[in-house]
């Protein structure tokens, strides 16, 4: 036995690895260093190529409302305007049912509904931008003139939301292709943080008589909060930067209104709509400028969904700890 | 009912003789009466109700998951304002049983119950009877304290109260005070009721959600392995409070700790795994009896560790 034992002892010595070691190290710091790169680079292109524009258009660039490359006048705010309005009422609208989506797959659906459901929402995330925007034309637009906006704007149209002319094309169809483009993404986000809230927090409302509804209310929902808040954060950064399937429904016209029957213009549409005819330096630059303000918004959105994973995973953390 | 006033025998019950006046009986039905949900808590004092704990009685009890039975006709009675220690190997079934008593192992999906299960008379596990009235009158605390973490500490207390509609602040606040004085944790929570739950220590989490157990006055209090992740002192709490609540709760403890089973209780019941893998009674019967002077072989190889 013991020269068996020593026999081992002497080839664990001899058989350590030298030259794997440091390749390793050097592939993946090489890997980490070319993501950096790439984010250096593209800020780097952006802001120098939209310093004409940032000259030119000054701070006033934020809040002007006229845009009018051929007098060289650039107001940023129909477009940002549209963006913020079209992804935060689709938001809302998605949250409503991707939670409900979520609790309905985790807490209530049998497990052979749950599975193919689950895969078919995530299903939606992979249809092409552009297919939602041929059935947002072709499909969605008529029939939300005919069977919802004509009624909308019968009855409510004393409203300002509802006022203007329905011909399906704007706001409306916008928010109604971006709600279902966002939807996966908080609903599958929504049912991950909803299956990680530990049983031990059903059975505790359960214990105390609680019925299904008040078990969710109860232990469900306040644990998975905060998850649920940032699940909604990554969908409104998916929705602020749709461009393709908004660019054909929302109508591409520059102005604002609160009516969901006008068009309107997103800050991504107008790039791609325009950077073909953006013949002068001027314009190219101020579209770019457009780009580097979708840029901002867009990190400042994946930075505080970042930050309320990255709290909700420490509140857990220090909660077993704690127990 | 006879089990109602069948008097407890065992010595270490609190012997004065209490002055406070019984109870006034208490409407509470199983089954979907309408209105069943509203609890009574009509007292308004410290004073421990005494013999406030109605029985249990099992009977033929199995229990499965799925096709697996893991329970096998268990018929075993709990005393009323006793505490009945369930002790057993690993894998003998004795979690699942408690939780067949208060309606919690048909959560599981695929679990299933077969045999009867009376409370105070009633059988749980008749025709109509609604789950959540049972869980009403049936408190659990688990092995893992499960305080629901962002919520404060007073709210978790009262959440029973609040589920049932009760809203007076005044009676909450009262119930708050008593369920956490009567858990031994007010002392240590009294200057902050509006931390969360999560905040506390593990053996004050626990005591919490025994305060949250008792707040809503339940007849019967299981207990699943309470002090099992807990430190020894945090042990020796929860067991001090173990013997005070005996005077007005009926007690079911699944405990892997033997020597805490003929600390804490009155009477102990032995299961084991069977040849067929579900759990079986060996036997029960008073504590002091079981440890002493077992009558089968089987409990006598157990409590002297020869296995399990």
């Amino acid at each position: 036995m013991t020269a068996q034992v020593g026999a081992v002892r002497a080839e664990l010595g001899r058989h350590r690895p030298r030259f794997g070691e440091p390749a390793f190290r050097g592939l993946v710091v090489l890997a980490s260093l070319t993501v950096l790169a790439i984010i250096a680079g593209l800020v780097v292109v952006i802001a120098t190529t939209s310093m004409a524009g940032i000259a030119h258009n000054g701070i006033g660039f934020l809040w002007g409302t006229t845009w009018d490359p051929v007098h060289s006048v650039f107001g940023a705010l129909p477009f940002i305007y549209g963006t913020l309005l079209t992804s935060i009422t689709a938001l809302i609208l998605s949250m409503l049912i991707g939670v409900g989506v979520a609790l309905f797959l985790v807490e209530l659906a049998p497990s052979w509904l749950a599975g193919p459901l689950g895969f078919m929402i995530e299903m939606l995330a992979a249809i092409p931008s552009v297919v939602y925007g041929l059935w947002g034309i072709f499909v969605l637009a008529p029939w939300l003139r005919d069977y919802v906006e004509v009624p909308l704007h019968d009855t409510l149209g004393w409203l300002p939301f509802f006022s203007g002319y329905p011909i399906g094309i704007g706001n409306l169809a916008a928010v109604v292709v971006l709600t279902i483009m966002v939807l996966p993404t908080v609903a599958a986000v929504s049912r991950d943080v909803v299956s990680a809230v530990p049983g031990s927090q059903r059975e505790a409302a359960l214990a105390l008589g609680a019925t299904r509804w008040e078990t969710i209310r109860m232990g469900v929902l306040p644990y998975a909060r905060s998850g649920i808040l940032g699940a909604g954060i990554l969908g409104l950064a998916r929705g602020v930067g749709e461009t393709m399937a908004v660019t054909m429904v929302i109508g591409n016209s520059p102005t604002i209104s609160l009516s969901f029957l006008a068009q309107g213009y997103t800050m991504a549409s107008v790039i791609a709509n325009e950077f073909t005819e953006a013949t002068t330096n001027l314009y190219r630059s101020s579209l770019i400028e457009i780009g580097l303000l979708l840029l901002v918004v867009t990190l400042v959105i994946n930075a505080a969904a970042r930050l309320l994973v990255w709290r909700v995973a420490y509140t857990a953390s220090s909660r077993s700890l704690a127990a | 009912m006879p089990l109602m006033t069948e008097p407890t025998t065992d010595a270490r019950v609190d012997p004065a003789p209490s002055p406070v006046p019984a109870p006034a009986p208490r409407t509470h039905a199983v089954g979907p009466v309408p209105g069943a949900r509203a609890i009574e808590v009509a007292r308004r004092s410290d004073e421990p109700v005494q013999d406030a704990g109605v029985g249990v009685e099992i009977e033929h009890l199995d229990a499965y998951y799925g096709n697996r039975r893991v329970l096998r006709d268990i018929t075993l009675t709990v005393h009323p304002n006793s505490v009945t220690a369930i002790i057993g190997p690993s894998g003998c079934g004795k979690s699942t049983l408690i939780r067949c008593l208060n309606r919690m192992h048909e959560v599981t999906p695929g679990a299933r119950v077969a045999g009867e299960v009376r409370l105070d008379g009633d059988d749980i596990y008749a025709p109509g009877v609604d789950p959540v009235v049972v869980r009403q009158r049936i408190g659990m605390v688990f092995q893992r304290p499960n305080p629901f973490p962002t919520m404060s500490i007073y709210d978790n207390v009262v959440a029973g109260l609040k589920l049932a509609g009760i809203r007076d602040r005044s009676l909450l606040d009262e119930v708050a005070e008593r369920s956490l004085r009567r858990a031994a944790l007010w002392d240590e929570v009294r200057d902050k009721l509006s931390a969360p739950g999560g905040a506390l220590s593990g053996g004050q989490q626990q005591r919490l959600c025994i305060a949250r157990a008792i707040a809503v006055e339940p007849e019967v209090v299981l207990m699943d392995e309470p002090a099992s992740a807990l430190d020894p002192m945090s042990t020796l709490k929860i067991e001090e409070l173990i013997a005070a609540l005996r005077a007005s709760y009926t007690i079911v403890i699944v405990t892997h700790n033997m020597q805490q089973a003929a600390r804490v209780s009155d009477r102990t019941a032995f299961l084991t795994v069977g040849d067929d893998r579900s759990g079986f009674l060996v036997e029960e019967g008073p504590t002091a009896q079981i440890f002493t002077n077992p009558r089968r072989q089987l409990t006598e190889d157990y409590i002297s560790g020869r296995f399990g």
